[in-house]
Order: structure tokens, then C-alpha cells, then sequence
């Protein structure tokens, strides 16, 4: 690492300066998008409106990138000032010419071949400050990039990643900060949240989502299975300036699919966190799936938004959950404000007053197998949903797929698999989707928009009153946000699995997404 | 969990790492295997595995790579399993090869002129090349399936249809499952066949003439999916008894050499 170096290169003017400032006011920058979700609000909505509900039809192709590389594409590209900046799986950085989609700069990275990831060796994208991009690697690495040329500048370890730790989560740059979470729910990690000061790459904080002995939680776990607990914070969170809190979401307790071992609610899996991006403290949880037994991972991107809810205007955060049920807190408190499925479920009475969920009997995994709405990938899974400050609707892609769910034996090996069962379809029943539009106060389902299968895209709304969205199957499409028409769609011949953005190319509006190992870019 | 008997049973290959225990790998097969290969394991969408050789697995120890990391590009999906429990799954699938085999009693050359002559089989389904398109291809189907499945098949083809969801799949492949689809296009055209292929936009299907028909949904009036319907009729009525068993015993001779 060469500080000194890296301070005189910094004042030259070829890349602009992110800062945190300029990402709190991403509105004013309706050209760039300089965070994972667009905004720190977690809207994932382009104040674009060029291309809108009357000409999108004319919408296409732009050009492509391709990827070298197997694993799926789910990243979402940052765009500042004319330069696209992408991951590519398993660890690798690119920056293209957002006007032509040549490369610019490629960082390569060796990834070790004993690397422990669930579900493909994947990346979500990159964080930006200053001139450094940052990067999280599947050996758990969190790697600084000089912006300008792809060069390394800091490369730090996150945590060892022989014990099932890995980096898939595009981080979050707060003030000075690189805020990042790590992957490793099926191998009994003990999940945590890091924050990395940007300069130097040194950690700022750590805040372990399984307390440890003598912290507030701990009884939570039965016996030692706090120490293989899991809760991982694989999905980038949010962060609302005003409060200075940081809401993150954290993963299924491990083992998966046993919950004998770990007798009690497991906090903090499957729970929204507020926390002090300054100190990482606590400041407040909340618990959507206590004591899971079906990996409903609550890893999704909080909506930070002012809303009137019985009359009266509060501070709210809105999650739509695996569990399949949709929920507003209030974010200053954590207050549980409503809860209601969004998706078909066969596994809760409902939602007490408080939020907890009444179980029904019998959907816990059993060797002969159990059948549950929603199966293991739930009603909704990593993927973004968007919120449209002009409709004033909430946008979630929905999975209609249940599995059955099979007990095994939890038996914890450093770095092996530690499901400790599994799950199967359901023979005869065909899995479906669709988009729902949800009013954000409420939850009601406004109107929908079905999908022949589960979709793995997330969505984008954008101030021309459109819905961009991807299918499974393979095609970009575009919906009127209102009513959820379909106004325009594209066959990308390979399964969309990211989330798109918009933005400005020389004045021009384009709209970006990966489908299959390539990026697209549209543009009228 | 609440169920203490599970946890027994689940322990009690520990206790006797020596010798995998039938009964719990009996009951991992009926939970995990069964669904495709057939609760006896004779065969059903997956293949048959009540043989003495299974032509993929040779071995104990290529069957156990089957079960951990499926077969790729097939709908067989990988199965992570204790080390105990592989081991008992792998000695019940062994025991169901040693099991007695089902004699046949109709002449295969017979059968092979029922399939050509009163079954027409052969304007539906291939044989070495040579046939219809709209049911499956049989040239190996004596090597996947039982003479039961087959038996089935042939009287109540609706109960033996293949069901195309059966193992979770992330990536949604091309469909399988000869699924019945009738349409009527909104300018009043009927069409009838089994689906190729299926997105959110559109629908492509072949028709009993071998056509591919290709539609987008928004051309579509009416869109039917006759889940648990087969194209193919029954042949209870067609073929004797004995005609029965000696189309069993061609189609069982198909082991998909030339």
C-alpha cells in the first residue's frame, strides 16, 4: 500500500470525486448512479424521464458486454460521469465507456480454488468514494481499486475464508466509510457487519449479528450453537443522513434447516438492524422470522421512506421479506407498524401485534418432507424491489413456488456445508412469479403483473412512469407503473438475475441490465 | 423439530458406520430418490434403479458422486448427505438391483409388430431414428424404465406422465413434460399439442402433424394447459393382453444400442 503515492494522484481531475455528500444528494445527480440501490434511501427510481410510457416502445439495444465467466451476472453497475464501472463474477472489476461499452481498465483477481460459496461465485457490485472503488471478494477479501486505472490499492482480509466466509455483497460507502457484510449461511459462519475506513482500508467497527457470551442476545442460542450461528449480511442495506442510521438485513440462522441445536429465537438472523454507521452500534432490531427453519434469509434491500400510516406521518421502513410477508416499521424505533403477505404462505396464522409470526403446526422439515409456501427461495429473494416516489407504490418481484423441506443432521465441519437438511420441488406444480405493485402504506396489492416462473430480477421504476423488470426466462421488459401494463419487452436470450439502472450518456437516457454473462444497455 | 423418533433414526447410522442401515437409507430414497425414480426405484421420470448395473454408477463410489453432485444438464440434483446417510442410500439402491426380476412372458417380436402396425406407436415416438415427434424418443427406454412403468404407460398413459417440476431448478430449462396445450388465436384458429417451450411472452407448442406452432400470448384468446392429461390415448382397449405384454417386452428390449 502506498498512501503517499495515492494522496498526490488523488487531486488530478480524471475522475470526479464521489462523496458521501453527493450520494446523500443523488437526486441532483440524475446522470450518475453512485450507489448499489441509486440512492441511500434504497428506491432503486431514476428521476430520468426521457424515456417514458409514450415512447419506450421504441427502446433498444445500445450495446453489450460480455463476461468470461460462468457464474451468473448479478451485478449492478455505478455510473459516474461517463463511465460505467461493473463486478464481474468471481471478483473481478471493469470500467467501460458508457458511450461505447469498450473496457477502460480491468482489474483481474486469482480467486483461490477452495473458496466456500453456496450458490455461485457471484458479485453484486462495487462502492465508490473519492476515486476508489471497492470490492468484495469470495475469499472474503475487501479489495480498493483506483478508480481511474483499475489499480490496487489496498487489498485487506475481511475474515479467512477456509471457514466458509466469502464476499458477494456490493458495499456501502457511508461518509468516510466502506460499510460490508459477508455471505457464508450454509456453513455456519458467525455472521457479522464491518466498516472499513476508505482511505486506509482499517476497520472502523464490527458489530457481530450473533452476540457473543455476556452480550444482549446471546440467550437467544441454545448451548454453543451461537458460535456457528450464522446470520449473514449478504445484501447491501440502506442508510437514512438524517437519523445517521444504517438499516441492514441479516440471514437464516445456521444450521439451515435444524433448529434443534440452536433452541431459542436465534437473534439477530433473520432481522432488520438499525445501527450507528459512526460506532456500529445497535439501536434497534427487528426480528421477522424468529427461530427459522427454512433459510428465509432476511438479506434484502431496505425502503426508507415518509409516510402517512394511520394518519400520521412517520418515518418508515418498508421490507418486503423471504417469509413473504411485507412489513412497515417505524425506523426511528423499530416499531412494527403492519405486516401482510404479498405472496401465497402456508406457514403463519398471521402476524401478531407486535409482528411476530403465528406459526402453524407442522411446516417444520421432517425426514419425509414438508411442504411450505414459500420454498426455500421465498416470496422474495436478494433481488432489489423499487419504490416510486411518483406513484407512491412499492414494487416487489414475487416468487409463487413452494418446496418441500427435509430435515438432516447438524453435524458442523470448518468450512463444509451446514444445512443440516435440504428441499425439493413439488411434483405436478408448476412455479410462477410476478411483478406486484403494493401501495407502500398499506401493502394492498395494487396490481400485478405475472411471470411464467419465479423471477431472480429486481426492479427499477423511474420518473417516466415506467417499470423495468426481468424474467427468468430471459427477457428485459418494460411496464407502465401505474397500472402495470406491459409497454415494452426484449428477448436477452439468457436468464436476467441482477437489477437494472438508468442513466444519462451525453444527454441521452439509457437503461442498463445483465442478462445471461452480458450487460445491456438500452437507450431510445 | 419436535419428533424424537427422526433423531433416533437419524443417529442410528452413526452407531453403526460399518454397515449402512437399509431402513434409513430406505426412507432417505422414498424422501429424496422416490419422487423420480419410483417408490420401488423401478423407474418412473427418473430412471429405473432396481437393476444389477446401473450404467452411470459402476461403483459405490460413482454412485455416491451421482447422489452429491447430480448430473448435470439432466434433472437429476445433487443431494448433500452426511457421509452415513450416503452410505445408506447407496446400500438401499444396491439392494433394490438385487431384487428378484419381473418376467416376461410376451414375445418381443411381436411387440415390435403391434408397435409398427396396429399401434402406430411409431407416428409419435422415435426408434433409432426413425418415427414421430410428439412423445418421447424410445430407443433407450428398456434401459430407464420398468416393465411396470412401461405396463402403465401403455393402459393409463395419464398416471405416467412426466412432470417436468419435480426437481427445483434454478435456471428454467427448456420443459419436458409433454404438456398437453390447447389454444384458439384471437382470430378464432384451434391448435392442439404438447409444449416445446414456454416464456412469459409466448408459447410454442407441436402439433400431431410434427408442426411447430409458435405464438406470443397477446395472439392467444384462450390458452388451456391440460396438467395431468397425456397427448398419447390409452391402449387398454386396443392392444389383448397378450398384445400388452409383448409390446412390454419389445419396448423392454430397447436398451438404446444399435
Amino acid at each position: 500500500m502506498r498512501v503517499g503515492a495515492v494522496a498526490a494522484l488523488l487531486s488530478l481531475p480524471l475522475v470526479a470525486q464521489v462523496t458521501s455528500e453527493r450520494i446523500r444528494n443523488s437526486e441532483r445527480e440524475v446522470g450518475n448512479w453512485l450507489t448499489y440501490s441509486g440512492n441511500y434511501q434504497g428506491y432503486r427510481y431514476s428521476p430520468l424521464d426521457q424515456i417514458n410510457t409514450l415512447n419506450v416502445a421504441r427502446l433498444k439495444p445500445v450495446w453489450m458486454y460480455q463476461i468470461n465467466d460462468l457464474n451468473q451476472f448479478e451485478a449492478t453497475p455505478l455510473v459516474v460521469d461517463g463511465v460505467v464501472y461493473i463486478s464481474e463474477p468471481p471478483s473481478n472489476a471493469t470500467a467501460l465507456d458508457a458511450r461505447t461499452g469498450r473496457p477502460l481498465w480491468a482489474y483481474r483477481r486469482t480467486v483461490p480454488p477452495d473458496v466456500h460459496v453456496c450458490c455461485g461465485q457471484v458479485n453484486r457490485g462495487l462502492a465508490i468514494s473519492g476515486d476508489t472503488l471497492f470490492l468484495g471478494t469470495v475469499d472474503a477479501h475487501l479489495v480498493a481499486l483506483d478508480a481511474r486505472t483499475g489499480h490496487l490499492r489496498w487489498d485487506i482480509v475481511v475474515a479467512d475464508y477456509k471457514t466458509g466466509y466469502s464476499i458477494t455483497v456490493a458495499p456501502l460507502v457511508v461518509k468516510e466509510r466502506v460499510i460490508v457484510g459477508v455471505s457464508g449461511g450454509e456453513y455456519g459462519i458467525r455472521g457479522f457487519l464491518d466498516a472499513y475506513d476508505a482511505e486506509t482500508g482499517k476497520r472502523n467497527w464490527r458489530f457481530w449479528t450473533v452476540p457473543g457470551p455476556g452480550e444482549p442476545g446471546h440467550e437467544t442460542w441454545a448451548g454453543e450453537s451461537w458460535k456457528t450461528g450464522s446470520a449473514p449480511t449478504w445484501v447491501t442495506g440502506s442508510y437514512d443522513p438524517e437519523l445517521n442510521l444504517l438499516y441492514w438485513g441479516t440471514g437464516n440462522p445456521g444450521p439451515d434447516y435444524n433448529g434443534e441445536p440452536r433452541e431459542g429465537d436465534n437473534l439477530y438472523a433473520n432481522s432488520l438492524l438499525a445501527i450507528n454507521p459512526d460506532t456500529g452500534e445497535l439501536k434497534w432490531h427487528f426480528q421477522f422470522t424468529p427461530h427459522d427453519v427454512h433459510d428465509w434469509d432476511a438479506n434484502h434491500v431496505p425502503v426508507l421512506v415518509d409516510a402517512t400510516v394511520r394518519g400520521k406521518v412517520r418515518k418508515v421502513v418498508a421490507v418486503a421479506n423471504r417469509n413473504s410477508f411485507y412489513y412497515l416499521l417505524d425506523r426511528v424505533t423499530g416499531e412494527f407498524l403492519l405486516g401482510k403477505s404479498y405472496a401465497q404462505q402456508t406457514w403463519a396464522q398471521g402476524l401478531d401485534d407486535r409482528g411476530r409470526p403465528i406459526l402453524l403446526p407442522g411446516k417444520s422439515p421432517s425426514l419425509e418432507g414438508v411442504m411450505v409456501y414459500p420454498g426455500l427461495h421465498g416470496g422474495t429473494n436478494w433481488f432489489s424491489p423499487s419504490y416510486s416516489p411518483q406513484t407512491g407504490l412499492f414494487y416487489v418481484a414475487a416468487r409463487e413456488e413452494p418446496t418441500s423441506f427435509y430435515l438432516g443432521l447438524p453435524e458442523y465441519h470448518a468450512g463444509s456445508f451446514f444445512s443440516a437438511g435440504g428441499f425439493r420441488g413439488i411434483p405436478g406444480l408448476e412455479p410462477s412469479g410476478a411483478v406486484r405493485a403494493l401501495e407502500l402504506e398499506t401493502g394492498t396489492k395494487i396490481w400485478e403483473f405475472p411471470l411464467h416462473s419465479p423471477p431472480w430480477t429486481g426492479l427499477l421504476s423511474t420518473a417516466g412512469g415506467l417499470l423495468f423488470g426481468g424474467t427468468n426466462e430471459g427477457h428485459f421488459f418494460a411496464l407502465d407503473a401505474k397500472s402495470g401494463g406491459p409497454l415494452w419487452r426484449f428477448p436477452a436470450g439468457g436468464p436476467l438475475q441482477a437489477n437494472p439502472i438508468s442513466f444519462l450518456c451525453a444527454g441521452r437516457q439509457l437503461v442498463a441490465t445483465t442478462a445471461g454473462h452480458a450487460l445491456l444497455v438500452f437507450g431510445e | 423439530m419436535r419428533n424424537p423418533t427422526i433423531l433416533v433414526l437419524l443417529s442410528f447410522p452413526c452407531a453403526a458406520q460399518n454397515q449402512p442401515a437399509l431402513d434409513v437409507g430406505e426412507k432417505l430414497f422414498q424422501a429424496h430418490c422416490a419422487v423420480c425414480h419410483g417408490p420401488k426405484g423401478d423407474g418412473g421420470k427418473g430412471t429405473n434403479l432396481a437393476q444389477a448395473r446401473l450404467p452411470r454408477a459402476p461403483d459405490d463410489e460413482a454412485l455416491a458422486r451421482i447422489v452429491t453432485f447430480g448430473i448435470p444438464g439432466s434433472e437429476m440434483p445433487l443431494t448433500r448427505m452426511t457421509p452415513q446417510q450416503l452410505a445408506s442410500v447407496i446400500a438401499y439402491v444396491r439392494s433394490l438391483g438385487r431384487m428378484p426380476v419381473e418376467t416376461l412372458t410376451g414375445n418381443a417380436q411381436r411387440g415390435a409388430a403391434l408397435y409398427s402396425d396396429k399401434g402406430n406407436c411409431a407416428q409419435c415416438h422415435t426408434i433409432h431414428g426413425r418415427g414421430g415427434t410428439l412423445g418421447p424418443e424410445l430407443t433407450g427406454v428398456g434401459a430407464r424404465r420398468s416393465p411396470a412403468y412401461l405396463r402403465e404407460s401403455l393402459t393409463d398413459p395419464d398416471a405416467t406422465i412426466p412432470d417436468s417440476f419435480s426437481s427445483y431448478k434454478k435456471i428454467t430449462l427448456i420443459p419436458d413434460n409433454f404438456l398437453q396445450v390447447r389454444v384458439v388465436t384471437t382470430d378464432g384458429r384451434r391448435f392442439t399439442g404438447a409444449r416445446l417451450n414456454e416464456d412469459t411472452f409466448s408459447i410454442q407448442i407441436r402439433d400431431a402433424a410434427g408442426h411447430i406452432q409458435s405464438f406470443f400470448k397477446e395472439e392467444l384468446r384462450e390458452l388451456h394447459k391440460d396438467w395431468g392429461k397425456s397427448p398419447m390415448p390409452s391402449y387398454r382397449n386396443v392392444f389383448s393382453t397378450t398384445e400388452l405384454e409383448d409390446v412390454v417386452a419389445y419396448l423392454v428390449s430397447l436398451r438404446g444400442e444399435q
